[in-house]
């Protein structure tokens, strides 16, 4: 289905923002400002923004380690995910969760999560909430490669098939999981989608660094679990630019291998060629997103920079409702 | 002796312990590392470096690389134990033993009793703890606390690369379950560390580092360090310090507790674990029930607060022990009444 221009603009936007947040946080990072462990998005991008294109704030959606693409393409607010990562009390998380751990539930993000494979139990629970509502809502849960190993996701995928939930687990293959190479770690040979399968679902299978494959695969899919056809599965096959985590040397990558994927497997660049191509939008104006999202960038570390301190008295806060 | 790391001692005991009986098998996420990618096998270790070069030396069958499976890992674990061998199973980060629990706690640790003291379970199991890097709730935990509590495991906290040397020789030959917890802020700490291949040291002996006649300091792991800080500053006070170091949670060693106390009467536990039902509680009990009399003050615990572990800078060294607060605790005792 076409989409409008408004629609591949914003689409091309909100990539760029994931963009531009992650490559910035690459830098930023080496000056030993930013605490903790960062996992970036860069490469995926048109995973998150084709899913969350289609969701609004009642869909949820929850995240992994690698979460920051996730809850900008769910719509946290870009300052609010800087500040917590500087781990300011201004953050969305009161500087109590950084990278890991970011949330926002009025947008239905359920939170980035450190436990690899945690995501997915929850994601059908917040399904079965949706399936009670019966507003057509839907719970989508990510994973990688390497989550899709973890007993908690088979528990899920078989949960969410005999509840009939309308949960949909996305699969984005990154090919590796920490150092480890999909073709060892999934004995299903660089195929997660035929588990899915196996446990009574139905699923799909697209290029994660084509926008428009994904965005079109997700319409399909959400079609058929908002109708009530249960749960749904999808594997996208997609990169991650960088290292595991900031700091990784990366020995495990072939040769060449990081400026092939950067050069062919690039989701903006292969996004912009598209539209360009077919007369949908001009370079110029893409070129404008680009300078705005920049200048929205550097003004969202300047402000994580300039943002309120948490204090000692903070740590005892929000253990509890009411104790 | 040879001067060594904290890490290279977990990994030379693992490659020595090997080589001594084929039947010690590792097993864990990215403990060979590179394992289907292009970069081939060991093109990048664990994280932790706990198992370099051991994959090369030892092979598929004994180094083991898993898939992201916490609970098959330690299952896996239990089975090649009941089987006839010795795994030496590795979590990457300890907060990982909510993946596998039911293994730890339900099957390892109980295996022996249920089934009439029949089993074996040479199982380690071992895993990095500790916080100070802001990894958050998640990635920063200390969980001695829980397992120390679970019957049927042996629980270790090494505080020195010797003491990695001597307790997980004892562990990897021990025929009980064993849980090892290597702290991530001592991997890169050097000591003097024993050559002698016959060197072990007991489960539930503990380690006087620093001796004195006023207070009696209990700690392990990371915050041994911090306590001896304290202590040295004191002894230039003329304050004296008895600094344990308890090795070992389970079993633990009552008797060193106990006779230090008696001896100075004033008793100051610090630990990394939350405050409630913990180590630090467990050990004031013990002293009140049973060196009552000794007590010159009320013993202190120096502990994090009941909360989960925050990440921003600010807010985690609020939250843990630290040398000031341990110095404090122990100014405490010493100016009672
Ligand atoms: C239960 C658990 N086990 C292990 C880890 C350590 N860990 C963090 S991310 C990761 C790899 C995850 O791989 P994948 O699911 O493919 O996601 P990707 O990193 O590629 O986004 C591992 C092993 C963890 N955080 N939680
Ligand atoms: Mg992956």
């Amino acid at each position: 289905m076409q989409l409008s221009r408004e629609a591949l603009l914003r689409a091309y936007r909100q990539m760029k923002v994931i963009r531009e947040f992650e490559e910035r946080l690459h830098v930023e990072i080496m000056t030993g400002e930013i605490a903790g462990f960062t996992h970036l998005y860069s490469g995926q991008e048109a995973v998150a923004v084709g899913v969350c294109e289609h969701l609004d704030n009642a869909d949820k959606i929850i995240s992994t380690h690698r979460g920051h693409g996730h809850c900008l393409a769910k719509g946290c607010d870009v300052n609010g995910m800087m500040k917590e990562i500087w781990g300011s009390r201004e953050g969305l998380c009161k500087g109590k969760g950084g990278s890991m751990h970011i949330a926002d539930i009025d947008q239905g993000m359920l939170g980035a999560n450190g436990i690899v494979g945690a995501g997915a139990p929850i994601a059908v629970g917040a399904a079965l909430s949706a399936k009670i509502d019966g507003q057509g809502k839907v719970a989508i849960t990510f994973s990688g490669d390497g989550a899709c190993n973890q007993g908690t996701t088979f528990e899920a995928m078989n949960l969410a098939v005999v509840t009939q939930a309308p949960c949909v687990f996305v699969f984005e293959n990154n090919h590796y999981s920490e150092h480890t190479g999909v073709d060892y770690a999934v004995g299903t040979a660089q195929d997660i989608a035929s588990r899915a399968e196996a446990f009574g679902m139905k699923v799909w299978r697209a290029d994660g660094t084509d926008f428009f494959a994904v965005h079109e695969t997700m319409r399909e899919v959400l079609a058929h679990v908002r109708a009530g056809n249960g749960p749904a599965a999808v594997e996208f096959d997609t990169e991650r630019f960088f290292g595991h985590f900031e700091g990784d040397p990366q020995r495990y990558r072939g040769e060449g291998e990081l400026d092939r994927i950067r050069e062919t497997r690039d989701c903006l660049k292969k996004f912009r060629a598209s539209v360009t191509g077919a007369g949908l939008l001009g370079d110029a104006e893409l070129d404008a997103v680009d300078a705005e999202v920049l200048g929205q960038i550097e003004a969202a570390v300047e402000a994580a920079r300039a943002a309120e301190r948490p204090t000692a008295e903070d740590v005892l806060a929000d253990v509890y409702i009411a104790y | 002796m040879s001067k060594m790391m904290y890490r290279d001692a977990v990994l030379s005991t693992i490659a020595e312990e090997m080589e001594n009986d084929p039947s010690v098998v590792v097993l864990g996420e990215d403990v060979v590392g590179g394992m289907g990618t292009p970069g081939g096998p060991e093109a990048i270790g664990g994280i932790w470096s706990t198992s370099t070069g051991l994959f090369g030396k030892f092979g598929k069958d004994r180094v083991i690389d898993t898939p992201i499976s916490e609970s098959a890992i330690i299952g896996a674990a239990a089975g090649l134990a009941l089987a006839g061998k010795r795994p030496i199973a590795e979590l990457m980060f300890a907060d990982f033993i909510g993946v596998s629990l039911d293994q730890i706690w339900n099957q390892i640790g109980k295996f022996r009793y249920m089934f009439g003291g029949k089993t074996r379970c040479p199982a380690v199991i071992r895993m990095a703890y500790g916080a100070g890097y802001n990894a958050a709730a998640q990635h920063s935990q200390s969980v001695h606390q829980i397992l120390t509590g679970m019957p049927g495991l042996k629980v270790v906290m090494p505080s020195t690369p010797a003491d990695v040397k001597g307790l997980l020789r004892t562990a990897i030959r021990d025929d009980d379950p064993v849980i090892f917890l290597e702290h991530k802020a001592l991997y890169g700490v050097s000591g003097e560390v024993p050559d002698d291949p016959g060197f072990t040291i007991p489960f539930g002996h503990a380690r006087l580092s620093r001796a004195g006649q006023d207070v009696t300091i209990v700690s392990s792991g990371l915050l041994l360090g911090f306590c001896e800080v304290v202590a040295d500053k004191l002894a230039a006070e003329g304050i004296g310090c008895d600094v344990v170091d308890l090795r070992t949670t389970s079993p633990l060693d009552e008797e060193t507790i106990l006779d230090s106390v008696e001896v100075t009467g004033r008793l100051v536990v610090v630990d990394e674990a939350p405050p409630r039902c913990g180590l630090a509680a467990d050990i004031c009990a013990l002293v009140a029930g049973k060196a009552f009399a000794s007590l010159k003050a009320p013993p202190q615990a120096v502990t994090p607060p009941h909360t989960p572990i925050p990440f921003a800078r600010e807010l985690e060294s609020a939250y843990l022990p630290s040398v000031d607060k341990i110095e404090a605790a122990v100014r405490k005792v010493l100016a009672w009444r």
